[in-house]
């Protein structure tokens, strides 16, 4: 790996950083995954089953909206939370995945015409 | 009318190189075949011509890369038109759209500005991007219940 390769991948992680901050409590990666598997969820669905107050699930919720992984939608009075990612506009998803490539092509020819 | 977000794929860097041998990274098979891990290229590129290639790339080596250049301007354009992102072997591409793929050089201090933009991906019929999505959404669950099993054991 270059230099350049590893500026450019300390750099994409620097930025991931919040993500795995949020993911790095057991209670929070739980909600993550429970909303995967079970979609769209109320607070009291989250609760349910759960040892956890109902005020500490919702402050953990924030924390994972902060990060840009969960958002909450009012619906009557509750919340529903969902996954942030399966709101993400597939087409943009598509093209970033093409972009990406583009990147690493790129810094392939930088490498081959800066030798 | 301007083109939405969804239609293009804009990318520019600057290379501490002369325009010349950047050129050539672009416009000869061989060179371009080097960083874009394709095998099998030759000569410069003329107008109009076909290229095909072997993806050289660990994983995708079954696929064939297959090109039609449409400009090529010494040393300050060259264009192409592909299929986007075409990563399945069974599927024939042939009867979709393409979009275009165009490499523009200028001089700046210093090197070589190279701007490259793919364009008309408002194109390409929406199935090919919600089969990208569902594969994506796929991944991101299968890595979710990785990690739970992990910190569940």
């Amino acid at each position: 790996m270059s230099r350049r390769d590893r500026a450019a991948a300390a750099a994409s992680l620097q930025g991931a950083a919040p993500v795995f901050a949020a993911l790095g409590d057991g209670t929070r990666l739980g909600l993550v995954a429970r909303l995967c598997a079970g979609g769209p969820a109320s607070i009291s669905r989250l609760t349910a089953g759960s040892e956890v107050t109902r005020q500490a699930i919702t402050k953990h919720l924030e924390v994972l909206a902060e990060a840009g992984l969960v958002r909450g939608v009012r619906r009557g009075r509750e919340r529903i939370w969902e996954l942030e990612a399966a709101k993400l506009d597939e087409a943009r998803r598509w093209l970033d995945a093409i972009s990406a490539g583009w990147d690493e092509a790129l810094e392939r020819l930088r490498k081959l015409v800066e030798e | 009318m301007a083109p939405s977000s969804t239609d293009r794929i804009e990318k520019q860097i600057v290379l501490r190189a002369p325009r010349a041998r950047v050129w050539r990274a672009i416009a000869s098979g061989e060179e371009l075949g080097a960083w874009f891990g394709v095998k099998g290229l030759k000569g410069w590129f003329e107008p109009g011509q076909r290229v095909r290639g072997q993806i050289a790339n660990e994983g995708y080596e079954h696929l064939t890369l297959e090109l039609t250049v449409e400009k090529v301007e010494q040393e300050r354009l060259l264009s192409w038109r592909w299929h986007p992102h075409a990563v399945e072997p069974a599927v024939d591409y042939s009867q979709e759209p393409t979009t275009l793929v165009e490499f523009r050089l200028d001089e700046v201090e210093g090197g070589t500005r190279l701007t490259l933009v793919e364009s008309g991906f408002d194109q390409i019929p929406a199935h090919r991007r919600d089969k990208a999505f569902r594969m994506n959404g796929e991944g991101w669950a299968e890595q979710l219940r990785r990690v739970e099993r992990h910190v569940a054991t």
